[in-house]
């Protein structure tokens, strides 16, 4: 089968590579129809997360069909379409029944600190993803999604990852009617973000980022406001000045490691690899947010450290809290959200290419080449 | 020697106050999780009732007792980075022990994947895996100029490599050193 295939920091291609195989009674093998690059992949393909091993296949946004389960699988069956969450659940350890299916502790051998992800290196599991024709799933019983009838792929595709991460930054910021939101970061998941801080009830969102056409975009589908901190001396003063000079009620990280702003996080943490990469947007969402605020994290950083005003934290009373997406535990209200028309999903689809150019879709991605906010990668044997 | 005493379990409820300004409401986890504490938590201990055989090497973080239920077989370590990686698996993740070697084998990792491509007498196409092709179309100046920065500092490092062996290194002569002719 084709699949992308890792070869080092910037270097990835399309090769042929064996079909997986059913490893546990629980898995299924899913052909996969549509799938995504993620700028969480983004941290893999600059080689920023340790244990990223040479001929791994990323991707861990993906929908298909399955055409194969494991002797205990009950809960699809082949042809059926599924979603399949980027987190891998046994549904049955001590933190899944706790709903917290991002943090699985019977999907991951190789770290305790992070749960299972499909195709994000070998401490998340070591599990090939889904930038590929075919996949193995892991508990096929609890993970996948059977994709309702009438849903786009489009929109699906987009449920596995960027709809659920954008909601939860948004749920995590216990946001109160009339709050006012600050998302850095302007790429999928911070412009999902903003647009979710509607529903619980904000009265001001605010986007920052650097590139024109992405605030652009999100001014639109997000209909929130947006600044360019390329524009500014300083983005906490500019944000304390919008805001009474109190602060936002609410900040929240949708950049993670490879944040630009800073020249000395981002030569300690993007070059130099000293930290767990760039944490320039968790530094000024710390430094922005109001006494007694929240910070809300989605951004993905590496396991190490960062360098972040901490003494600020305890200063001014915060409360900071992060995770990866419970997609499993969303998904039912996010599916209602779509199907109602509340959330578009696939209005944040910008390109789609073959997967036999997924190198030229990295590039496009990560330098953010003719104005990209998502891709889509069309597998040759996905069905349109 | 071992200083740690083995600390005896008490009873919350018998510490005088225990509970009386507990408030379940103020849960800053809501609605991420449900309270669940282990100790209350009869099933904490509870597995999936298949376990993927372990076929392959996989190596386990020390801060579990145990290889998950399902793991990815992919890659297993091998060659120079395989021995690193395992080197780095005796310690734990709070450990810059474990992760800085890991990048380290990552970096080997990328050296012994060309070689393999190699002896496979495959020759990488490293322009295209780098997506050079969409850069050209898109962001010609830019790459023009990146690789013309690559270039030179290429170029200057041979020339300053290569001109040192132009002229034979003429002894050293220190006065004193050597005895009067």
């Amino acid at each position: 089968m084709l699949a992308m295939d890792y070869r080092g920091p910037k270097r990835v291609r399309a090769v042929q590579k064996p079909m997986p195989e059913i490893k546990h009674p629980q898995d299924a093998i899913v052909k996969v129809l549509r799938t995504c690059i993620c700028g969480s992949d983004l941290h893999l393909y600059n080689g920023n997360v340790p244990d990223t091993r040479v001929g791994s296949t990323f991707g861990h946004e993906f929908v298909g069909e399955v055409v194969e389960v494991g002797a205990e699988v009950t809960k699809v069956k082949v042809g059926d379409r599924v979603i399949v969450p980027f987190n891998i659940a046994c549904g049955e350890c001590h933190f899944c029944r706790q709903g917290m299916f991002g943090n699985c502790h019977e999907s991951n051998t190789e770290a305790t600190a992070v749960g299972a992800i499909f195709g994000y290196s070998h401490t998340a599991g070591g599990f090939n993803g889904g930038q590929a024709e075919y996949c193995r799933v892991p508990y096929a019983n609890v993970g996948p999604v059977i994709v309702p009838e009438g849903m786009d792929l489009d929109d699906a595709v987009l449920l596995t990852d960027v709809v659920p991460t954008g909601y939860q930054a948004a749920e995590m910021a216990g946001i109160q009617t009339g709050d006012t939101v600050v998302v850095f970061g302007a790429g999928p998941i911070g412009i999902m973000a903003a647009r979710c801080a509607w529903l619980f009830g904000a009265g001001r969102v605010i986007i920052i980022d650097q590139e024109d056409y992405r605030l652009d975009f999100a001014r639109n589908y997000s209909y929130c406001e947006a600044y360019n901190f390329k524009e500014m001396d300083d983005p906490v003063v500019f944000i304390k000045k919008i805001t009474d000079w109190i602060g936002a009620d609410v900040v929240i990280d949708a950049v993670g490691a490879e944040a630009a702003g800073n020249t000395m996080q981002t030569i300690t943490g993007r070059k130099l690899l000293l930290q767990a990469g760039s944490a320039t947007a968790l530094h000024w969402a710390i430094n922005s947010v109001k006494k007694g605020g929240v910070v809300s994290i989605v951004g993905v950083y590496g396991p190490t450290d960062n360098l972040v005003p901490i003494g600020n934290v305890l200063n001014k009373g915060l409360t900071i809290r992060a995770n990866q997406a419970s997609v499993k535990r969303l998904l039912p209200r996010l599916i209602q959200h779509v199907q109602s028309g509340v959330l578009n999903p696939k209005g944040l689809i910008t390109h789609r290419l073959p997967l036999e150019e997924v190198a030229d879709g990295y590039r496009m991605f990560s330098a953010k080449l003719d104005n990209c906010i998502k891709t889509v990668l069309l597998p040759p044997t996905a069905s349109n | 020697m071992e200083t740690n005493v083995i600390n005896t379990p008490i009873d919350p409820k018998q510490i005088p106050g225990w509970g009386i300004d507990a408030d379940p409401k103020n849960d800053p986890t809501y609605p991420m999780r449900q309270r669940m504490n282990v100790g209350q938590d009869p099933d904490s201990k509870h597995r999936p009732q298949s376990l993927q055989p372990v076929d392959t090497e996989v190596l386990r973080s020390i801060e579990r007792p145990n290889v998950s239920a399902v793991f990815g077989t992919p890659e297993p370590p091998s060659g120079l980075s395989g021995m690193i990686r395992r080197a780095a698996f005796h310690y734990s993740e709070n450990r810059y022990r474990h992760w800085l070697p890991l990048v380290l084998a990552d970096r080997v990792n990328v050296v012994e994947g060309i070689i393999e491509d190699l002896a496979h007498g495959k020759l990488p196409n490293i322009w295209a895996e780098k997506g050079y092709d969409v850069e050209w179309k898109h962001n010609r100046t830019s790459l023009i100029l990146k690789l013309s920065a690559v270039a030179a500092v290429a170029a200057g490092a041979v020339v300053l490599l290569s001109s040192g062996d132009k002229e034979p290194k003429k002894p050293k002569h220190y006065r004193g050193a050597y005895p009067e002719e």
